[in-house]
């Protein structure tokens, strides 16, 4: 197995706050590795470190053996390997959602108009969204929203795709209709890193999970070791809270 | 002349009727493209002052340019306004003239003077206007692999002109009115041209009357009109569902089908 994205000692400092403390893990070509923790222990932030949404501290990022930290690398490109789902959908408003799917395409990675409707169009269809896609985002349910965000996400065709809790912005009844799409997606062979409060969900789709608690990696291991065997204190904790 | 109200405003009307319009030509000609490149100021100094600091070194040159333009920007954005107009015209039309034997045509002076300060004010528009796009179009633009400046170009301008267009329309109906200051440098605009009116009749409040009403009429019109340009800006209200026999029908669709509000 190939590694994709290797962090090594990573740090991240906001200020006085240390959020991350030497977190060191990697993810593998066609793996789904789960993030879990309660909040405040760094997920969201060692996502955001890994495509440079915020600058680390200190520490190593590789991404095939190369550290995208240098201050040569060329941080745009490799963001277009790395596609990012958040929260809060965060889809262009001022685009239709298959010009959300195409700016990036077209612009970015200069692809023909045509073609990249034709990918964007694949993508809409494969989350579900095919019908709506003269649909302004304000025009969309959350669900929709994010389904059309995670289209956009793939249209750019990246190496593997960062989730940062896709679902915790969504009414209940619309989280199924998105965890659908990305347990479709896990099982597709992408390579995908998912910080998320789904536990059953995580259960299911990871292959391997990572608990974090206050900026370390306390504990990683299959499904099977985390839900049912943990052996960190800390994770046994946090897993009986979240049960209750 | 006639001595009762309505013959007399008649009678001005009749034969003055042309200085009128010439002046109110000239007032929107003023107006106009001191807005428009008043705008295009704005965009520009806006934009440059939203330029995030660049990453690294304290004492790069790239860091040490922002900063300065910033600081001369900001000089150039309070001077302007922080002094009147009417007196930013005296200094600009008679100091080009006196100090630099730059001889400009009141006109053309205007133009200049409006834009310039328009320009000053549409700046720290323009900035909020950018600043009030939620971050996440930011990092959304980013994450796939846009810099900077595509960013701005079409992701966060678009929407950030759409926002600050009522604020422009504001400045356009401020600068219909305020070129009136501009007499002071001789522009043959509608206020000068009603003094003229006056100093020919001696009459008073019939002639500024008719010029109140043209004045009104000028920004009314101009505010209506915008109106019209946001709603185009802000696309249609509904949109198409697709409903093609090829289209996958699985399970993804099952969720939320009975919401959708189509056109």
């Amino acid at each position: 197995m190939s590694i994709v994205v290797e962090v090594r000692n990573l740090r991240k400092c906001f200020g006085q706050n240390e959020v991350l403390k030497n977190v060191d893990f990697t993810v593998n070509r066609g793996e789904v590795v789960s993030i879990i923790g309660a909040s405040g222990s760094g997920k969201s932030t060692l996502l955001r470190c890994i495509n440079l949404m915020e600058w680390p501290t200190s520490g190593q990022i590789l991404f095939h053996g190369q550290n995208v930290l240098e201050p040569k690398y060329d941080a745009n490109h490799y963001r277009t390997k790395l596609g990012m789902v958040f929260q809060q959908f965060n889809l262009f408003s001022n685009m239709t959602a298959l010009e959300n799917c195409m700016v990036g395409q077209t612009k970015v990675l200069g692809k023909p108009k045509a073609e990249a409707r034709a990918i964007a169009m694949s993508h809409l269809e494969r989350v579900g969204m095919a019908q709506f896609i003269n649909a302004r985002p304000r025009q969309l349910s959350g669900g929709q929203q994010q389904r059309v965000a995670i289209a956009r996400a793939l249209s750019m065709e990246p190496e593997a795709l960062l989730f940062d809790e896709p679902t915790s912005a969504l009414d209940p009844e619309m989280v199924g209709e998105v965890l659908v799409v990305i347990d479709e997606l896990a099982h597709s062979g992408m390579t995908m890193l998912i910080v998320t409060h789904e536990m059953q969900f995580c259960k299911e789709a990871a292959h391997r999970v990572a608990f974090m608690d206050e900026g370390v990696i306390a504990e990683m291991g299959t499904p099977e070791e985390i839900f049912n065997n943990p052996r960190n204190e800390r994770t046994r904790a946090f897993l009986s809270r979240v049960r209750n | 002349m006639p001595t009762t109200f309505f013959p007399a405003v008649w009678y001005i009307l009749e034969n003055y009727g042309s200085w009128f319009l010439r002046g109110a030509g000239i007032t929107m000609l003023i107006a106009l493209t001191g807005t428009v490149i008043g705008f295009i100021i704005g965009l520009g100094v806006g934009v440059v002052r939203t330029i995030p600091a660049p990453r690294g070194g304290k004492f790069s040159l790239k860091k040490i340019l922002l900063k300065l333009s910033n600081i001369l920007l900001n000089i150039y954005i309070e001077v302007f306004r922080g002094t009147p107009m009417m007196v930013q015209a005296m200094v600009i039309y008679f100091g080009l003239s006196e100090a630099i034997g730059v001889n400009l045509s009141p006109l053309t002076a205007g133009i200049i003077i409006v834009s310039i300060n328009t320009g000053a004010y549409m700046a720290e528009v323009v900035r909020g206007g950018i600043q009030s796009i939620d971050k996440g179009q930011t990092e959304a633009a980013r994450s796939i692999g846009m810099n900077h400046t595509k960013t701005m170009l079409h992701v966060i301008l678009p929407q950030a002109i759409r926002n600050i267009l009522p604020a422009t329309g504001n400045e356009f109906v401020i600068n219909i009115k305020d070129t009136s200051v501009l007499n002071v440098i001789s522009v043959v605009e509608l206020y000068f041209q009603t003094k003229s009116v006056r100093g020919a009749l001696f009459k008073t409040y019939e002639v500024f009357l008719i010029t109140a009403a043209i004045y009104f009429v000028l920004t009314f019109t101009v505010t209506r009109l915008l109106r019209l340009v946001e709603k185009k800006m802000d696309g249609p209200s509904g949109y198409t569902i697709f409903t093609s026999s090829t289209m996958p029908q699985g399970r993804l669709l099952r969720g939320r089908r009975g919401k959708e509000t189509a056109v």
